[in-house]
């Protein structure tokens, strides 16, 4: 193998063209969510799709100013990138614009800019930087803290801008770690905070105490092969009892009243059938309206702009976080699946991309860019079709929205860069 | 292991996301149906319904708008009721009432909320209608009757029920559909079919434009005008005719089959079909338990011919060759068969021959005639049989195939019957003798009747009878233009005929003083013996009065049947009305107007009075003609002594 072939830069052809049918798939359906059936030019800036089909042009500078930076760059960079991304982080309470209730825009001439979406890129780069450190050991407690809080601090900051669907999105680092080698007492903890939130909201707090105490105390005594002191499993429930009644107290006290049916519809806490009705109309009419719109296009959907539902406009920000339902409704079982598919080969093929990494930053970040972009899609898709609660947070690629596009491309094109210097890396 | 992690969820999130599709879209999903799509609003345009006209071209039905409050009460918001319910005219309690029928029906689907408004409601209304969202003005257009006769023939429309609804999908709740005459007979014809437009709405339930350019909506297609057999004017006489008195006319064109007037005594006006008060007026009308005007008397009633019936008895035994025109019998007052048994005869005795047979209606002639025609075959069963097989090739006994949707089958016994209800088979000719004279088993309706003389009059064929003239641009149905020919050689006939015709024009002729100048009639009179339950004691009534007859006796215009119930013999009441109805359809005009007031002034109240008036009462000969002032007369002093009674 000549040196002169490796040192061409090999970009995997693969990621691009399903970058690229997202994309183009997204955007024929923004035309049709938000043109009504009627399509004068599609640069009509004063309409949603013409705002994206420029938004998809600029994407494609993008793209190719990112591919032209070493691919060190990034490397080198990534602290001061961080660095940047949490100051317009910060800057968003002495300039931000307020819309929605969350202040995470800047308004900059007609166009607004959304920091938290360039964040993840940030965070994800110097997460990869810092652990790809040969002084960092992610097995220690302190690297650990110290790896915890370059993501806190973005979330924090995003939290604060009431903004929590985002938030929840740096979660996704879970897995990254997970990857990179923390205990597995870690995965445990998260299995069971989720299985114990759960099960403290749906069957009361009381009888889920009783189960874990019941459960513990018999893995202690039966189960366990290495017996130690009966202190640790009196110790473990009581921390599993007074979690539940965090959660509880969380669930009543902190939540505010819409996150808080959000969660009662998703778990069936709601019996009264007129409450449940009522609810139905008002804050589960998005997803009702999801829901019916996805159901009517049946198996081949009822064509490009031809969704009664889509151009009626019944399904509420349709363009934006409720797009696949357009996707559902006017190209049935066919396209929806179509597009769960091209996620679905996107993420493992970037999955794949970063375990074939040479250097360590390089897997990171590429394990990071997958974790990010499923945590999207499982949540975004998953809400529309009414599978998790309610948590607005937009479908990469797909759904309309500038930094949303950008910082996605971003994102996953750094990746593209780092990639095909793979065979460079020694 | 760390590495599967994600991958695997990945392909897990993956794999439900295409199985919570499938469930949404193909395993719960119903087919696409845009009058189900809640995001398209129909609207429906309907047609103008066909006019009716009479055979002469006179308009008998026409339209007039109408304007339905419908409502969807899924798009029912919050509205001021006090306010709505005050421009509707209805109470709070109509208004939950009808709203909740409306939900119960359907929530997405339209109902009436309140169906036919006046002109004046709908002009204030409709200013203030976009006020309540779920409810519209569907205009839709009723019937304008432009005449108040022949409500039975020509039928109303009303809104489609439950069940119409289900057995054809083009109604829907509200829709107006032919309930009775050629209202339902010709729906489909006079009904055109609705358009609907399609429009797209958003989810604030406004509308935004046309669904698909329009390219779904459907165009209205006009209802076709439609020109009934029946001949108004006369209608309007035999109408006249029949008041004061309960039964029915039909008259028959014997060359076509058209049915030129088919009167149901006492009928109501059509307009009270319309409207508002249509269902209050219908249940006022079906409440009439004696008169009975909502049963079409021509075509439902079912009785014993009576001697009209001895035509045919004559036409089978000639067929039959068991005797011949010259055939006679001495008639002394009396028929015996078979030891002591004895069926009377009011002819007078005499020789008998066809002729004065059929004229002065001889029992003893025809009896011997069905004896001889039923004693040809050793089998009586057989020969039952083959009698039988003569008689309804005449149209009788079975449902004839008119295009109105009522009627009756009548009865025409075979051997089958017979051994069945006497089923040691001992039964002969003598059993059943009183078929001879048209009683025992058989029963008819009037239009059967009617369509006999016909066939008579035309020598042995018969149109099935129709009410349908001409349908705009369409031919009518072939079964209505296809003859029917009987078992009976056209030659026996001559002789039947020349025997109807002496009904009127002999001296001896029980309708001989019921002649018309110039015009040669055939005919026959008859009396059925009839009977009613009282206290759970069947008591005999007055004989109903029966008369059939065609005219002229050469190339036939009309053959009528005639039945005025309770009448008494059948020249009283039938046969004086039969001859006044030939003669106005021939002539036009009435020479005889001494005839037609004494029809006109005599009324038979009295006789339906009787069954209910818990008095003993006389029947037939032993009860008299009362006038219509000698009746109102008597009520008046019955409801004076009424009172008289409470105080």
């Amino acid at each position: 193998m000549s040196l002169n072939r490796t040192r061409n830069f090999k970009f995997d052809w693969i990621t691009i063209v399903l970058f690229l049918l997202l994309v183009g798939f997204g955007w024929l359906n923004i035309v049709s969510a938000s043109s009504s059936g009627e399509i004068t030019s599609y640069l009509d800036m004063s309409q949603p799709y013409g705002k994206q089909s420029v938004f998809i042009l600029f994407t494609l500078v993008l793209i190719i100013l990112v591919l032209s930076f070493e691919a060190k760059f990034y490397e080198r960079f990534a602290s001061i990138i961080y660095l940047v991304s949490m100051l317009s982080l910060v800057g968003l309470f002495l300039f931000g614009k307020t819309v929605n209730g969350a202040t995470s825009w800047y308004a900059i001439g007609g166009f607004t800019l959304q920091p938290s979406e360039f964040a993840k890129f940030a965070t994800a780069l110097a997460v990869a930087k810092y652990i790809s450190d040969l002084q960092t050991n992610i097995k220690g407690v302190k690297d650990q803290l110290k790896t915890a809080l370059i993501i806190f601090v973005p979330a924090f900051l995003i939290l604060l801008q009431n903004d929590a669907g985002s938030t929840i999105v740096y979660a996704s680092f879970f897995f990254v770690f997970y990857r990179e080698g923390i205990p597995q007492i870690y995965l445990l903890l998260l299995l069971s905070i989720i299985l114990l939130s759960v099960s403290a909201l749906k069957f009361s707090v009381l009888s889920t105490a009783i189960m874990v105490t019941v459960l513990i105390f018999v893995h202690h005594f039966f189960i366990k092969k290495k017996k130690g002191s009966i202190l640790q499993p009196i110790f473990i429930s009581l921390i599993c009892v007074a979690f539940s009644f965090g959660v509880h107290f969380f669930y009543s006290n902190i939540l505010q009243p819409h996150q808080q049916n959000r969660i009662s519809l998703w778990l069936r806490l709601e019996k009264d059938p007129a409450k449940l009705k009522q609810m139905k109309r008002t804050i589960l009419y998005n997803l009702n309206e999801s829901e019916k719109a996805i159901s009517s296009g049946e198996f081949t959907g009822k064509g490009f702009m031809k969704g009664t539902r889509t151009i009626g406009k019944f399904v509420p920000e349709q363009h934006t976080d409720y797009i696949f339902s357009t996707v559902g409704e006017e190209w049935g079982f066919l396209g929806s699946s179509f597009v769960v598919i091209l996620f679905v080969l996107l993420l493992i093929r970037i999955l794949h991309l970063a375990e074939l990494q040479k250097s360590q930053f390089s897997r990171i970040y590429g394990y990071s860019v997958a974790s990010i972009l499923f945590l999207h899609f499982m949540i975004n898709i998953g809400m529309v079709m009414g599978l998790i609660p309610t948590i607005g947070i937009p479908l990469p690629f797909f759904s309309y929205g500038g930094s949303g596009l950008w910082g996605f491309t971003l994102l996953l094109f750094v990746f593209v860069k780092l990639d095909s210097n793979r065979i460079n890396e020694w | 292991m760390r590495k599967l992690l994600l991958f695997s969820l990945i392909v897990l999130v993956g794999i439900t996301f295409i199985a919570r599709l499938f469930y949404l879209q193909i395993y719960t999903a119903k087919t696409y149906d845009i009058y189900e799509d809640n995001a398209i609003r129909k609207v429906f345009y309907y047609p103008k319904r066909g006019y009716v006209y009479d055979r002469n071209g006179e308009l008998l039905v026409a339209n007039q708008p109408s304007y339905d409050v419908m409502v969807i009460p899924r798009e029912v918001e919050p509205l001021d009721t006090l306010e709505f319910c005050s421009l509707l005219k209805i109470t709070k309690e109509d208004y939950i009432n009808k709203y909740n029928r409306a939900y119960i029906y359907s929530p997405r689907l339209p109902s009436p909320f309140v169906p036919q408004l006046s002109k004046k409601d709908y002009a204030v209304l409709q200013e203030k209608m976009w006020k309540y969202k779920g409810f519209y003005i569907q205009k839709r257009s009723l019937r304008d009757y432009q005449t108040t006769i022949g409500a039975n023939v020509l039928g109303y429309i009303a809104e489609a029920n439950q069940k119409e609804i289900d057995a054809d999908s083009y109604y829907q709740m509200g829709d107006l559909i032919g309930k009775q005459g050629i209202e339902t007979s010709y729906e489909n014809e006079l009904r055109g079919s609705k358009g609907v437009k399609f429009i797209q709405k958003d989810r604030f339930n406004k509308d935004i434009g046309s669904f698909r350019n329009g390219d779904d909506d459907i165009i209205p297609t006009p209802g076709k005008d439609i020109t009934v057999s029946i001949d108004a004017k006369l209608q309007a006489y035999g109408e006249l005719l029949m008041q004061n008195k309960v039964g029915g006319i039909v008259a028959i064109e014997p060359s076509s089959g058209e049915i030129l007037s088919l009167v149901s005594a006492p009928s109501y006006n059509p307009n009270l079909m319309v409207g508002r008060e249509r269902s209050d007026n219908y249940i006022k009308l079906r409440n009439d338990s004696i008169h009975l005007p909502l049963i079409d008397k021509g075509l439902l009633r079912m009785h014993e011919p009576g001697s009209p019936f001895k035509a045919l008895i004559a036409l089978t035994a000639l067929q039959e060759n068991v005797v011949d025109e010259n055939f006679t019998v001495r008639c002394t007052g009396a028929y015996n068969y078979g030891g002591k048994r004895s069926m009377s005869c009011h002819c007078g005795t005499g020789t008998r021959n066809i002729y004065n047979g059929i004229s002065e209606s001889c029992n003893s002639y025809f009896a011997t005639l069905y004896r001889k025609t039923i004693d040809k075959y050793s089998d009586p069963s057989h020969a039952m049989d083959v009698w039988s097989n003569h008689i309804k090739s005449f149209g009788l006994g079975n449902y004839l195939g008119y295009d109105l949707t009522i009627g009756k089958p009548g009865n025409i016994p075979d051997g089958a019957y017979y051994d069945r209800m006497y089923p040691d088979f001992q039964w002969r000719a003598t059993t059943n003798i009183s078929n001879a004279i048209g009683q025992g088993e058989i029963l008819v309706t009037p239009i059967q009747l009617a369509n006999m003389m016909a066939t008579i009059a035309n020598r042995g064929y018969y149109y099935t009878p129709h009410i349908i003239k001409s349908i705009e641009g369409q031919s009518i149905d072939s079964t209505y233009t296809t003859k029917h020919h009987t078992t009976i050689d056209k030659h026996h006939f001559e002789p039947v005929i020349q025997g109807l015709f002496d009904v009127y024009d002999k001296p001896g002729g029980t309708a001989n003083f019921l002649q018309v100048p110039g015009i040669e009639i055939c005919g026959k009179t008859g009396t059925a013996e009839n009977f009613t339950v009282i206290d759970s004691v069947k008591t005999q009534l007055t004989d109903h009065s029966i008369f059939v007859a065609f005219a002229p006796k050469e190339n036939p215009k009309i053959a009528i049947a005639v039945l005025v119930e309770n009448g008494y013999f059948g020249a009283r009441f039938a046969g004086r009305i039969a001859s006044l109805m030939i003669e106005k359809y021939i002539k036009g005009s009435i020479s005889r107007t001494d005839l037609e007031r004494w029809v006109m002034n005599y009324t038979l109240e009295h006789e339906y009075d009787k069954p209910t008036s818990g008095k003993p009462f006389r029947i037939n000969a032993n009860s008299g003609l009362m006038t219509v002032k000698e009746y109102e007369r008597l009520k008046k002093i019955e409801s004076e002594q009424i009172q008289i009674d409470m105080q």
